[in-house]
């Protein structure tokens, strides 16, 4: 009797600890791997908080967020000043992950990987090069023997991150691309055969099951499922494939980046990938729950640490570079905790 | 009425009621949703074709052409096969082979959309690239529908997905409607010396013509709304083209794609108007239905 009673006591006594907060953030579906692995790691060292992230899309995440439904907010592209206006009270942004898009294809009968120069790629998505053996491709191909194939030209059909880093890409090549086309998640694509796909899978699988495919997938997406990519010219001049070292070169090249100048596509450094970009996490710089905004405090702090970011790489994707770590850092000291 | 019948007609009336709000209450919704778009673009928004979301204009001209496009093939091609397996579930199959098949075919409407557009995306599409298209291309070339190069995805392979996914609903309730026809028909008519297959085509059919249709309209108003397995093989791309192998887009797969991300107050609205095209087309699709099974149902009382 005496031992249960005592029993009942350290159950009551034991649950108020064991009892974790739950913070939630939601948006961005590029985050969420990586968010998921990194969250749990934080929650095996940290018992007492969990992250619920629900992977809505940056548009669902921005408006959950304003709506203050959730602690923090992720989206591929910064909030900008209309959608600032709308939160109501100062937010910061942070970057949290970063990404990369490689240039899937499948040209039958050709095991070299084929380069491509960015105006080559700007011409393709434009729909002015339509076949594969077009002498601006050939040109930056000596000795491939390129066959006379349409070019079928893929991209995402559902608004993303990483077709806003590409027509930002696009835009920074060519003039004509800024002005027919534009930088955006979905935008009116010009080229005539062209078939839009949903998510990175769909894209990987039109581009798949389609000879004479072209089409731009995550990084870790080509990683993971062993797609042929594209080498890019960079703006140096040099040949680079997508990889975690030549995406984390670009962002390492421009360390300052904000909120209000965050494009890192076609940076100069010889190692940097033409096509990168960030993803930012958003929260309040004073949350009303002072409690809660220690944990979320600590959390994110960790999350851009290097002992965070490292969780990156055992999904496929890139950890931020040091000085971006310091800069994420640094901004997110403002917040109120 | 006692007043336990009057408790249990309280009850049944304030459901429908509830019904008939919630009906009301999302086509409110959709129009004030929809309210920002409809300013800016009036109705001009129904037969215009750019959709640009980067220069925020909107049409929803390529998608109301793709909806329907996609929905006629399918119920072409659903009721082809449909018709044909109620003929047979209801009148030749013995029971042993009825029930059985029918519970499969049943079991059909049970699979999720997202399998039958992995499926369609994975398997159809190239069987459409490397074989179907060709085959039809060889032969009917000469016609506009069947010319012009052969993705894959397509409006074609969109409609196939369909008809696979209203086939059930189509075959369901037509082998419901045959067998409702009354038997001294068909004894009559065998009596007089008819085949089977006059029976069928000349006798049963025709009698059953009505509700026949009302099958194939209620798997129409299903093929219009159907979103994720259209989204995977349709191509997504706002054009209007005659070939039925080119791509096209389709109201519900619009919406799909871009609900989540977009972010402009006029986007979204843009987004929302073609939810309320898609849903003033369900409901006419969908009354017309229900008027010809009534219709059938009334001659039979």
């Amino acid at each position: 009797m005496r031992a249960s009673a005592a029993l009942v006591a350290a159950t009551v006594t034991a649950l108020p600890a064991a009892a974790a907060t739950q913070l939630t953030g939601a948006g961005s579906s590029f985050d969420y791997p990586f968010f998921s692995k990194a969250f749990y790691v934080y929650n095996q060292k940290n018992p007492n908080v969990t992250v619920n992230y629900q992977s809505i899309g940056s548009g669902g995440g921005i408006q959950q967020f304003t709506a203050k439904n959730v602690d923090f907010g992720a989206t591929d592209v910064p909030m900008n000043a209309q959608e600032l206006g709308r939160a109501g009270e100062p937010v910061l942004q942070i970057p949290v992950a970063l990404g990369g898009a490689a240039v899937a294809y499948n040209v039958p009968g050709v095991s070299a990987t084929i380069k491509l120069t960015r105006e080559a790629l700007v011409d393709i998505y434009l729909g002015k090069i339509t076949k594969w053996n077009d002498p601006q491709i050939a040109g930056a191909n000596h000795g491939v023997k390129l066959p006379d194939m349409p070019i079928v030209v893929v991209h995402r059909s559902d608004g993303s991150g990483t077709s806003y880093m590409f027509t930002d890409f696009l835009s920074h090549v060519s003039g004509e691309w800024k002005q027919r086309v534009g930088v955006g998640k979905s935008v009116s694509w010009p080229a005539p055969s062209s078939v839009g796909a949903k998510g990175n899978e769909g894209v990987a699988g039109q581009v798949r099951s389609t000879p004479g495919a072209i089409g731009y997938v995550e990084l870790a997406y080509v990683v993971e499922n062993h797609m042929p990519s594209a080498t890019l010219q960079n703006r140096a001049g040099k040949w680079v494939s997508c990889s975690e070292a030549t995406v984390a070169a670009a962002a390492a090249g421009k360390p300052h980046v904000n909120p209000n100048d965050f494009s890192i596509v076609d940076e100069p450094g010889a190692e940097a990938y033409p096509i990168a970009s960030y993803s930012w996490v958003v929260v309040y710089k004073k949350p009303a729950d002072s409690g809660r905004a220690r944990m979320l405090y600590d959390v994110l702090s960790w999350l851009v640490s290097a002992a965070g970011q490292s969780n990156a790489k055992s999904v496929d994707y890139v950890p931020l570079p040091a000085n971006v770590q310091a800069e994420a850092l640094r901004t997110l000291k403002q917040m109120q905790h | 009425m006692s007043p336990i019948d009057r408790g249990f007609a309280a009850v049944v009336y304030g459901g429908s009621v509830l019904f008939a709000l919630l009906i009301v209450g999302l086509f409110v919704e959709l129009v004030l949703g929809s309210w920002p778009s409809l300013k800016a673009f009036g109705p001009s928004f129904i037969w215009h074709s750019a959709w640009d979301p980067v220069a925020n204009k909107f049409g929803a001209l390529p998608m109301i052409y793709g909806t329907v496009v996609t929905s006629l093939i399918a119920i072409v091609l659903a009721a082809f096969v449909g018709i044909m397996a109620a003929v047979f579930l209801a009148d030749f199959a013995p029971r042993w082979i009825a029930t059985p098949l029918s519970f499969l075919i049943e079991l059909l409407a049970a699979v999720p959309s997202v399998v039958y557009g992995l499926w369609g995306l994975f398997v159809l599409a190239p069987l459409v690239r490397t074989a179907i298209g060709p085959a039809l291309q060889h032969v009917l070339g000469w016609t506009p529908l069947f010319s012009g190069p052969i993705y894959g995805v397509g409006l074609l392979t969109g409609g196939i997905i369909l008809a696979l996914m209203i086939v059930p609903t189509v075959t369901a309730i037509s082998r419901e409607v045959i067998a409702a026809i009354p038997r001294d028909l068909r004894e009559a008519s065998m009596a007089l010396g008819s085949t089977h297959w006059e029976t069928a085509t000349r006798v049963v059919l025709p009698a059953a013509r009505i509700g026949i249709f009302g099958a194939c309209v209620l798997g129409l108003g299903r093929a219009l709304g159907e979103t994720i397995a259209v989204t995977m093989v349709i191509g997504n791309r706002p054009e209007i083209s005659a070939s039925l192998f080119a791509p096209s887009y389709t109201l519900a797969s619009v919406i799909a794609n871009e609900f989540t991300e977009a972010t402009t107050s006029l986007y979204i609205s843009a987004l929302i108007e073609l939810g309320l095209i898609l849903f003033l087309v369900s409901i006419v699709v969908n009354a017309l239905a229900r008027l010809m099974i009534w219709r059938v149902r009334g001659s039979r009382a």
